[in-house]
């Protein structure tokens, strides 16, 4: 655990749902500063996975470390923890009954304690760096989908956070607006953002990935670069899927 | 575009009603029941005007009013807290809170509330009392003096009835009302509190910034619903000989044998309270569903 780079370190993490078993002994590390992405059929344990790591799901058994701490039940520990990790999701989950500026300075304001203006001018810094700062002062429903998780991945980055989670952004969003919200992603990895996503934009990972992991029934399948998984998988449910997504 | 195009020109067929039938679906989507009780209410506004004995009737029963009113707005404010709280533990993961909250909304429900107002007002408040008594000793002992005297000095006997009659309405709807309050949040998307969770709030932080802002925004009109069967339960105090609008009718009618006088007023003023309340509810309602869009 002394060694720095370790942003993620996840150690024999089960999870299990009902009878349902999620997750299967998942061993995983993260550097700072690299892109994981997981692919996976739906059911395979990502999104699982992820939730996990900010303990939004809490793992049956196994150890999650988060820059070198452990992630505990423990809420005052846990909390201060949270607001390190960014996250992003599916159905943009924005707070409606707030305009985009609350959204991005709320939980700067309370979490993190800054003023109000301090708040605010980290927000519009945000929200122009997602290219939708002259949407500030609208409610999330006067915008579109692409637009929303553009807000929310502003509001994310608004906190500072040392990793940044995110679960399927694009799945909700019709295809015009995907490209959108996937551009801002590429950007940030481009930035060296530590982030961990959960995608079916094989493109994306492709493009940004530095290591991908391919996920079955709650169980890392594969993993390595994006052109040792994409061009010449070694298990044959990897090729399984990739060849029915890769039409 | 070339799809509206290829329209251009054809004007769509919409089928017409022959006009008897127009006219008949009009007549019968006609609120005749508001005109009724509009006549009603001019007619008996009449009366009361017109006749002595409806007048001083009205001016005797009307006497109430501000017994009726104070009890049922104190009472739903207090309600309004006790169900938040209430509302609040059903929901909670915490084991007593839950407990404790569910024991609570079950015993109420399950009791008529004629009875519970008996229980709350002639049994409910004298234990409390008696408890704070003995709590006020038990500080004595500690030597906190300043908090204890007035606990030991509370009296049975010195509890109002308009005070017990408050307290069984609050805490009978106490109950509903965090029913109402515990739908309200759990109508609000699980997403909302992951996000607020994520971002590093605590789990009260996110109730009081997310979930409630969204969940209370959410049940006003269930509320003022609320609040109109509360203005209607109120009458049943008059059990305890509170003076409100309903006790004072019964007063008056035990007095002049003047049933009709008595009670057609009385109904007239709560159906007057009760009409205008729901108009508000309903315009309260229209108002928040256009924001939402």
């Amino acid at each position: 655990m002394n060694d720095k780079s370790e942003m993620i370190v996840m150690r024999n993490v089960w999870k299990q749902f009902g009878s349902l078993q999620a997750l299967r002994g998942v061993n995983l590390t993260v550097r700072q500063g690299t892109v994981l992405v997981i692919i996976g059929p739906s059911g395979s344990g990502k999104s699982t996975l992820l939730r996990c790591i900010n303990r939004l799901e809490i793992p049956t058994h196994g150890e999650v470390w988060v820059d070198g701490q452990l992630v505990v039940a423990d809420e005052r520990k846990l909390t201060p923890l949270r607001a390190e990790i960014g996250m992003v999701f599916q159905h943009f989950n924005l707070y409606p009954h707030l305009s985009v500026m609350q959204n991005v300075t709320l939980a700067q304001q309370i979490v993190r304690k800054r003023s109000r203006q301090e708040a605010e001018r980290i927000a519009l810094e945000q929200l122009e760096r997602v290219g939708i700062g002259e949407k500030a002062y609208n409610y999330p429903r006067q915008l579109s989908g692409g637009q929303q998780q553009r807000v929310a991945i502003a509001r994310a980055l608004a906190m500072n956070p040392k990793i940044m989670l995110f679960d399927e952004p694009t799945s909700a969003l019709d295809p015009e607006m995907i490209k959108e919200v996937l551009d801002v992603m590429l950007m940030l990895a481009r930035e060296g953002t530590t982030m961990v996503v959960v995608t079916h934009e094989m493109n994306f990972a492709r493009a940004a990935a530095d290591e991908v992991i391919f996920m079955d029934e709650g169980q890392i399948v594969e993993q390595g670069t994006p052109e040792q998984i994409f061009t010449s998988p070694q298990h044959e449910r990897t090729r399984q899927f990739l060849s029915q997504i890769m039409v | 575009m070339a799809y509206e195009d290829s329209y251009a020109g054809i004007r769509p067929i919409v089928p017409v009603a022959p006009r008897t039938v127009r006219i008949l679906e009009r007549v019968n989507r006609f609120p005749w029941w508001a005109v009724a009780v509009v006549l009603i209410a001019l007619i008996t506004a009449r009366t009361i005007y017109l006749s002595e004995t409806y007048l001083e009737a009205f001016q005797f029963i009307v006497a109430g009013l501000s017994v009726t009113m104070m009890t049922t707005l104190t009472a739903f404010m207090i309600a309004l807290v006790i169900g938040l709280i209430t509302g609040m533990g059903r929901i909670s993961h915490n084991i007593l809170g839950h407990n404790i909250a569910t024991l609570y909304v079950e015993l109420i429900r399950g009791i008529p509330m004629l009875v519970l107002i008996f229980f709350i007002a002639l049994v409910g408040v004298p234990t409390a009392v008696q408890l704070l008594n003995s709590f006020g000793h038990w500080l004595l002992a500690l030597g906190l003096d300043g908090i204890a005297q007035p606990l030991i000095l509370l009296e049975n006997k010195g509890v109002p009835m308009n005070v017990r009659a408050i307290i069984a309405l609050a805490v009978t709807y106490g109950a509903f009302l965090a029913e109402v309050f515990r739908a309200g949040i759990q109508s609000i998307d699980r997403g909302q509190m992951e996000a607020a969770r994520s971002q590093g709030m605590t789990y009260w932080q996110a109730m009081r910034y997310i979930i409630l802002p969204q969940a209370i925004r959410n049940v006003l009109p269930a509320l003022g619903n609320d609040f109109i069967s509360m203005l209607k339960d109120s009458s049943l105090v008059s059990v305890l000989a509170v003076r409100d609008i309903t006790q004072v009718a019964r007063l008056y009618a035990g007095q002049t044998f003047r049933y009709p006088e008595a009670y057609v007023t009385l109904s007239v003023i709560y159906l007057s309270m009760t009409m205008l309340l729901s108009m508000l509810v309903k315009v309260l309602e229209r108002r928040y569903r256009t924001h939402e869009r």
